[in-house]
């Protein structure tokens, strides 16, 4: 089973290696930073459970469960 | 040098580019739409060591992608009308993402300064940028400066003067993205030597972009046909889409740089940002804190400030500006129609609309407030859960709130929203949040008919409005604005204390939008309604006699099936488009009553034409049709167009009969 973004625990950290999908989304993510290779650490979840918001290359990024999906991680 | 030049000013949102706009130009700017869109365009001049320029605000972006409007905004401004130099504003305490964007540019082939904004705040947070050194290694000039203090822009136009007498040999390095997709780009641009329409742009990044599979590019090189033989080249070896390995690259290529430029803090601690967050996205106290914030908005907005003006606004315009005015047009011997038309309908109208400024602009200086400080990304963070269930995004809820205030504003808070599509349905749907001028209707038609259960009937107004405002949402989502709409994939940018001249700009232009645009609108549509409302086709009459009351009279049976189809009730409902509290004042007039009745009184002579049912059915009207000319004049201005502003007045009128009907059918079938 490959380990994405949404199964981290909070304030656990993982390192990404392939963002799923194609169009918007992906390049989306990609252009905020999320690209192989990138430290990832979640911060925290909203207070209605979603979306979560991540420390990435610095910053602080939120995104929902449903795109967390598509980040697999080491 | 006697010709103006032009700066493109470019960089991501929350960098300081407005900020830097403001300390170039000052105050002499001007703020439109980009052509065809409504997205915010910015421009003004400066003059630096007699030379003349024109700064042009780009869209704040993060990539040049072509996904989102602002994103071809800015691309292809910097393509296609040339700028002399883009000035890349590059937030230094966030430089990793903030180049991503800087080397994008860098590819287009046009002059890029970088100007490496917030130095004070990197260095506080222990970065150390080694600038020249950075400078060095991406071949492009870059200018530490603190744009809130101005700090630096001397230097930053000396060097994009330089650029331009070409004291300064512009040349840039290319971002190295391997062997395999070099050759690529290589054969690809071989390929493109031979496309007429190519020799106008830089080859190498028109390469990447047909290697993308840009749709706008292809498009514009006539190159789909050829697109099915690259496509099949392109699978072999590669362990990605091309999309996906150009990004890399490029984040590895500035990781690169980054590492021999920049000396990151040893141990991280924690920022004041990450502190009050702690603290206000909390799992517990995110929430009451939320709610708090929205309670002192409302409360600063329309109890404190708002209503004292208003009350202010209105003596102004119905005692000082009127008697002036009278005085002013008995002196001069003006007719008696020219001094009603004036005196009732200009400023009677316009001040009835203009009431509302106050309001307005403590609104819009309350969310200005919200925006500038971040708060706002973290409102679309705490509520994106609910929104989305009807289709929405989290930064729709802020304009659904303020609804409740004022439609106008509101809309024009849907500006927050980047997607066309959210951005549509937010604004169609805000109309149904029950604003305030909706009030004084319901106050008197509940007291009059429901005495002892006046609260529970106007707050099932206000809940109905939201309910159909969902169902909308919802409906419009499925039809009208099908497909992809931009992820929620947002940054969360740091906190920060709003500069009061920011605040006063942003405050200002929106204000000013109002009263021009809408101003334009309510000035020609009380000059109608007056003339409706006084004359008929033989002169000046009385209003049960007017053309208002004849074209009640036609309009009533429309509201039969409905249960109040009297011509008075039509008529009030047709002046009501005006401003919604004219429902009631109109209807006091045509019962003879006076301007502010008593409930009773209102109860006694509204009673021959109305049950309680039919009073509720009137109210449920009331609160979903036709939104009034200042919404739809803000409509018009946001939507930058006649075809939406035409769906949105008529699509309410028949939402609020078929509502209406199901309620009287309803009704009258459980015998009320």
């Amino acid at each position: 089973m490959e380990r994405t973004l949404k199964d981290l625990r909070l304030k656990e950290n993982g390192k990404i290696i392939k963002i799923n999908g194609s169009g918007p989304v992906k390049r989306r993510l990609m252009d905020m930073g999320v690209v192989r290779g990138t430290e990832v650490y979640v911060e925290k979840k909203a207070p209605l459970g979603d979306p979560i918001e991540v420390k990435i290359k610095g910053y602080s990024l939120t995104l929902r469960k449903e795109d967390a999906e598509k980040i697999i991680i080491e | 040098m006697a010709k103006s030049m032009t700066i493109a000013l470019a960089g991501n949102p929350n960098s300081g580019k407005t900020t830097l706009f403001n300390a170039l130009t000052g105050a002499r700017h001007y703020v439109g739409n980009w052509p065809g869109v409504t997205v915010e365009k910015k421009e003004g001049k400066l003059t630096y060591k007699k030379h003349q320029f024109t700064a042009v605000d780009l869209p704040g972006t993060y990539s040049l992608s072509p996904y989102s409007i602002e994103e071809k905004i800015a691309r292809n401004y910097i393509v296609n009308e040339s700028p002399d130099v883009v000035v890349n504003i590059v937030d230094a305490s966030n430089i990793e993402r903030n180049l991503y964007l800087s080397m994008q540019l860098i590819e287009l082939g046009k002059p890029v300064v970088i100007a490496l904004n917030m130095m004070d705040v990197a260095e506080r947070r222990g970065y150390k940028i080694n600038h020249e050194k950075l400078s060095s290694l991406l071949g492009v000039p870059v200018v530490p400066i603190v744009a809130t203090k101005k700090n630096g822009i001397d230097d930053l136009l000396d060097k994009v003067l330089d650029i331009i007498n070409e004291k300064i040999i512009y040349e840039p390095k290319q971002v190295d993205y391997g062997k395999e997709l070099e050759k690529k780009i290589e054969e690809t641009i071989e390929m493109l030597k031979e496309n007429p329409k190519a020799s106008k742009y830089d080859l190498r990044w028109l390469a990447l972009k047909v290697l993308e599979e840009d749709e706008e590019i292809l498009d514009l090189l006539n190159l789909n046909t050829l697109n099915d033989e690259m496509a099949a080249a392109e699978e072999i070896s590669l362990e990605d889409d091309i999309e996906a390995l150009v990004a890399d690259k490029k984040y590895n290529y500035i990781t690169g740089i980054l590492s021999k430029t920049v000396k990151k803090p040893t141990n991280y601690s924690l920022t004041t940002s990450d502190k009050i967050d702690k603290i206000v996205t909390n799992k517990w106290l995110g929430l009451p804190i939320f709610a708090l914030i929205m309670y002192s908005v409302f409360y600063f907005t329309f109890d404190l400030v708002g209503n004292k003006f208003l009350d202010m606004i209105d003596i102004f315009f119905a005692e000082t500006v009127s008697t002036w005015a009278s005085n002013a047009l008995e002196t001069i011997g003006a007719s008696e129609w020219l001094h009603s038309l004036i005196v009732d309908g200009i400023i009677g109208g316009v001040g009835g609309v203009l009431v509302f400024l106050p309001n307005i602009i403590c609104l819009f200086l309350a969310i200005s407030i919200l925006e500038d400080s971040g708060y706002m990304a973290r409102v679309a963070f705490i509520m994106d859960r609910a929104m989305r269930k009807i289709g929405l995004s989290g930064k729709a809820f802020i304009p659904m709130i303020l609804g409740f205030g004022c439609n106008v504003p509101a809309i024009m808070g849907t500006r927050a929203l980047e997607d066309e599509k959210d951005r549509l349905t937010a604004i169609l749907v805000n109309p149904f949040m029950s604003c305030s001028a909706r009030l004084p209707v319901y106050t008197l038609f509940a007291a009059a008919f429901f005495p002892k259960n006046e609260k529970i009937v106007v707050f099932s107004l206000y809940l109905l409005g939201i309910f159909v405002a969902i169902i909308m949402a919802f409906i419009f989502k499925k039809t009208l604005f099908k497909g992809e709409t931009m992820p929620f994939v947002m940054e969360l940018p740091p906190y920060k204390i709003p500069s009061i001249k920011g605040i006063t700009v942003h405050v200002w232009e929106r204000v000013k939008g109002f009263l021009i645009k809408a101003g334009t609108l309510i000035f020609g549509a009380s000059m109608v309604l007056w003339f409706i409302l006084g004359f008929n086709f033989s002169g000046p009459a009385d209003l049960t006699e007017s053309i208002g009351a004849y074209i009640g009279k036609i309009v009533a049976p429309i509201f039969a099936p409905l249960g109040f189809g009297n011509w008075a009730a039509a008529l009030s409902l047709v002046t009501g488009i005006l401003a919604k509290e004219v429902v009631v004042s109109n209807m006091s007039i045509i019962y003879g009553l006076a301007e502010d009745p008593s409930a009773a009184q209102f109860a006694v002579s509204l009673g021959q034409s109305f049950t309680q049912l039919t009073a509720y059915v009137f109210m449920v009207f009331v609160l979903l049709y036709t939104p009034c000319v200042g919404v739809i004049g803000v409509i018009k201005r946001e939507t930058n167009s006649w075809k939406w502003t035409g769906f949105s007045i008529l699509y309410q009128f028949v939402v609020a009969w078929l509502v209406a009907f199901l309620v009287f059918q309803i009704g009258t079938l459980f015998g009320f």
